[in-house]
């Protein structure tokens, strides 16, 4: 039933034989086949421009007011490639190696190989772009380290490489918007998928500003739509980060690849109250130089400078000695939860660690007094020079945390706590990143495929950007070569006359209700449904009364939603109403998946699967498989498995120890 | 720190749509803390609106982290508010005290229309990029990324000049509402990388030709832009992108 056309052949060449094979387009049939694209993140700019590069007529859609503000752009630490400059024992096949393992070997072997093979290409490509990474007095580019890995493989631009990067690929959609390749489409939302003879042949979109319902036709359909963190209403994602596009498409057949694999992220700025909007991310990078810590003794109250060195306990560094505060994203994240739970936590809330950076303040320091020779510098002088270096290196982020919490960084440890902050579940896509519905695709965060249960840090942008401007414009001619004697599907087509209909029902139905509650106020609760019983830590018992809570909050929502405004505007509240009403689907199935997972693996951690130390255990004998759900009517899903077959990196219990 | 809570008087830009004309209303906020964002003071403000069934204000924003550029409020005669170098929603209420009145207004430029409230259409930017904001470069044409050494002052002013968020700020505190600070910071980005070297000239010469033609005002060198950008963009950039324009107007055949 699933099939992920996985290629045949060893590993190392499957990319290749590929790519040898696939069929192509001729340029003068691809000025005929249109494709559409939703979403403009690193994912949907790189594939529209290079789409739009190849010859295809592009449509591409975003629901904020440009292309550039979609939240890849809030990426911080930066983007992981095999390059090797730094000539410290990288390949291709050790960064396979690691985003497998890193991903405690729930991703597919295949797709994760071709990403590290193209990594070297994206580096290349965003370079000629003019992305401006960070350099070395040499004149080449600049690396750091990042959890999961012990070499120097990732590239930045400060802490804003998400920043640089999407904007590289935002100029190159621009300059195909200029050239007519690409029509482009702001301010407006993905509301359904238009099917036809069961293939995806268009959308139906909303138009944001006037609140008009239009059809769009393709040829093919790729949704690059990020992921569903915001399911937890509390997230580092943008306030309109959503799971609609994708839901839409789910519903219309397209198989939700293990959407309980969430990423808690372990450097978060802590929730300071009710009226908390959403979370902040401290950049991982930090946890390069910063060490971790909690004090020594429970509740203790005296300020951070106040603990001498003997009574603070680095937990990451003491259980950890190999990698120390350099642990993948869940672990350091249950690490974190499990020493507020243990009473060690600090701050007000007693919800927070202290990321500190006294220590590479003095270390920097001491570098750059022997580097310019300054005889008998005073502690002053070193600290001061030890600031400048920090400040060059994550001054942006530094500058954030202290607007947020009015407390300088270069003074006192930074509070943190882990949030919600990536899902590497999503829309099952085959090899050719296809879902289960022919013709329409998943791109970047919105499909499940790469990093398994847990992802590296700094291989968000890598993936997002390898779909869009290296594996796309090769897979979509394998599919498109069989469309080219399929003329334009005029959109006065009954399928597309009933999807539209479809849609403007629903919202008419949102419209008339009229209750007395607020669309935030759902969007609340489910949250800390998720938050309390499918977040860091799931149980049997937990998951089964969320299911039960999430479909009461169904029931209510579609029952007591208070909606303001028409449907003919502008109105935030609605466009807000039909997101929310897609996150508590998901929600349900999210905890489906979380109860029927009976292991723990990366950031999916089961309460019954744990070592006696209290790491997650997995169950390769049992769950060594791809969750992918196919819906089936309203509280009802099939599972369908896609067995992951490991031929060159053999699981093992991960240890970074 | 310490935190407190405090009751504002809130004078905020009403505008149905494009068409008709818009208004001041005024609104009472109670038990704002201090801890909370300026745009969570909105949210408050929001839920309460809905809960009257009256309508909540519309107003742009997304990441609420300072990056993505969408948040625009110019509030009290300054857009995105009093701290420096900061964007509306990186605003927290500790910049505020009790019995405070603060007044809400969208971006005001001809060639930043309102939408509703307090959103403004700047697609005009987006153009400003179409004309030549970019590098005519195809998928899979690069060379080995490290094949061209690029000097780290260099490759930092051009990031520094590549940190502008598009939000428009600058345009907003301009008296002329011009969009020079935008073009300039694109244009310096572009010009001082060797890869931007062949496209020089005609990029500089169509990107001020789109500016005035989507009616951006003339730069007159007040600055204003520079003391509002939430990226902290340099005035140098102005001077350079004049430069530059200046050079390929010479050559230009």
């Amino acid at each position: 039933m699933l099939n992920s056309k996985i290629p045949a052949g060893p590993l190392d060449q499957k990319w290749t034989e590929f790519k040898g094979h696939c069929k192509l387009v001729n340029p003068a049939n691809k000025r005929k086949l249109e494709v559409i694209v939703v979403g403009t993140g690193l994912a949907g700019a790189s594939a529209a421009a290079s789409l739009g590069e190849l010859g295809y007529k592009v449509k591409a859609f975003c629901f904020q007011d440009s292309p550039r503000r979609a939240h890849s752009i809030a990426a911080q630490g930066g983007i992981n490639a095999a390059k090797n400059y730094q000539n410290d024992g990288d390949s291709v096949f050790r960064l396979f190696y690691d985003t497998i393992k890193g991903g405690d070997y729930r991703a597919r072997e295949a797709n994760v190989h071709r990403l590290a093979e193209v990594s070297v290409n994206i580096i290349d490509q965003c370079v000629a772009q003019g992305v401006p990474f960070a350099r070395e007095y040499g004149g080449l580019l600049s690396n750091r380290s990042f959890g999961g890995t012990q070499v120097q493989r990732t590239f930045y631009a400060a802490g804003q490489t998400g920043q640089q990067l999407l904007i590289g690929a935002y100029q190159a959609l621009e300059r195909q918007i200029a050239l007519g390749n690409v029509a482009m489409y702001n301010r407006h939302e993905m509301l359904d998928v238009v099917k036809i003879d069961g293939k995806a042949r268009g959308i139906i979109v909303r138009n944001l500003v006037n609140g008009k319902l239009e059809r769009h036709f393709g040829h093919a359909v790729l949704l690059c739509s990020g992921g569903y963190g915001n399911v937890f209403y509390l997230s580092t994602n943008a306030m309109g980060s959503n799971v609609t596009a994708a839901w839409k498409a789910h519903r219309k057949g397209a198989y939700f690849g293990n959407p309980c694999f969430t990423q808690i992220h372990p450097t978060c700025i802590p929730v300071s109250g009710d009226h908390q909007s959403k979370l902040t991310l401290m950049s991982e990078s930090l946890r390069n130089d910063g060490r971790i810590w909690v004090p020594k003794k429970q509740n203790d109250t005296r300020r951070p400078n106040e603990i001498p060195e003997e009574e603070r306990d680095y937990y990451l560094e003491r259980r950890y000695p190999a990698f120390g505060n350099l642990v993948p994203r869940d672990v350091a994240s249950r690490a974190a939860k499990e020493r507020c739970d243990a009473g060690y936590g600090v701050g007000s809330s007693r919800q927070a660690v202290y990321l500190d950076y006294a220590d590479a303040i003095q270390r920097y320091g001491k570098a750059e007094v022997n580097k310019r020779n300054i005889q008998g510098a005073t502690a002053d002088q070193i600290t001061q020079l030890g600031k400048d270096v920090v400040k060059e290196k994550y001054g942006n982020l530094f500058d954030m945390y202290e607007k947020i919490t009015g407390e300088n960084p270069y003074e006192v440890p930074m509070r943190i706590y882990p949030a919600v902050h990536y899902t590497m579940g999503g829309l099952w896509v085959d090899y050719e990143l296809m879902t289960s519905v022919p013709g329409l695709y998943a791109l970047g965060e919105a499909n499940f495929s790469d990093h398994g249960a847990n992802r590296l840090g700094a291989s968000a942008l890598m993936q997002g950007l390898a779909d869009g401007y290296f594996v796309i414009p090769y897979t979509i001619g394998n599919y498109l070569a069989d469309e080219i004697r399929t003329p334009a599907i005029p959109t006065d087509h009954p399928a597309f006359v009933e999807a539209e209909k479809e849609v403007a029902d629903r919202i008419n139905q949102l419209m008339s209700i009229k209750g007395s509650q607020t669309v935030e106020s759902f969007h609340k609760r489910l949250g800390k449904i998720m938050w309390d019983k499918c977040g860091m830590a799931r149980s049997e018992e937990g998951l089964k009364q969320a299911i039960e809570e999430i479909r009461q909050l169904k029931k209510e929502f579609w029952s007591d939603v208070r909606i303001p405004g028409s449907v003919t505007e502008m109105n935030p509240e609605l466009d807000k109403a039909n997101r929310v009403a897609d996150f508590i689907e998901l929600g349900e199935l999210m905890c489906i998946d979380a109860l029927n997972r009976r292991e723990s693996c990366g950031g999916h951690f089961r309460e019954e699967s744990q070592t006696e130390e209290g790491e997650a255990l997995r169950d390769d004998a049992n769950f060594s498989y791809v969750a992918a759900w196919e819906y089936a009517g309203e509280h009802n899903w099939n599972l369908h498995k896609e067995e992951l077959n490991f031929d060159v990196a053999k699981p093992t219990q991960r240890s970074y120890k | 720190m310490e935190h407190y809570t405090m009751n504002l008087t809130l004078k905020v830009w009403r505008q149905k749509n494009s068409q008709e004309k818009g208004r001041f209303e005024t609104y009472q906020v109670k038990n704002i803390s201090s801890e909370m964002s300026f745009l969570e003071m909105f949210d408050v403000l929001n839920e309460e609106l809905i809960r009257e069934g009256k309508e909540p204000i519309a107003f742009d924003h997304d990441c609420r982290e300072g990056i993505c550029g969408m948040c625009s409020m110019y509030i009290n005669g300054k857009p995105h508010g009093p701290w420096h170098a900061n964007t509306t929603c990186q605003l927290h209420m500790r910049a505020y005290k009790d019995g405070d009145t603060i007044v809400v207004e969208p971006w005001r430029a001809n060639a930043f229309p309102v939408v509703k409230d307090l959103v403004v259409d700047r697609s005009s930017f987006d153009r400003i990029i179409q004309a030549g904001g970019y590098i005519s470069v195809n998928t899979g044409n690069a060379v080995d990324a490290n094949a061209i050494p690029i000097e780290k002052d260099k490759a930092d002013n051009a990031f520094a000049a590549a940190a502008c968020i598009g939000c428009g700020a600058c345009v907003a505190a301009c008296k002329n509402s011009s969009a020079m600070l935008f073009l300039s910071a694109k244009v310096s980005h572009l010009a001082l990388l060797p890869q931007g070297g062949p496209e020089r000239k005609g990029r500089v010469l169509n990107m001020v030709a789109q500016m005035d033609r989507e009616g951006f005002g003339a730069c007159t060198n007040t600055g204003a832009c520079e003391a509002v950008c939430p990226k902290e963009i340099s005035i140098t950039n102005i001077a350079r992108l004049n430069a530059e324009y200046i050079g390929a107007g010479l050559v230009v055949e």
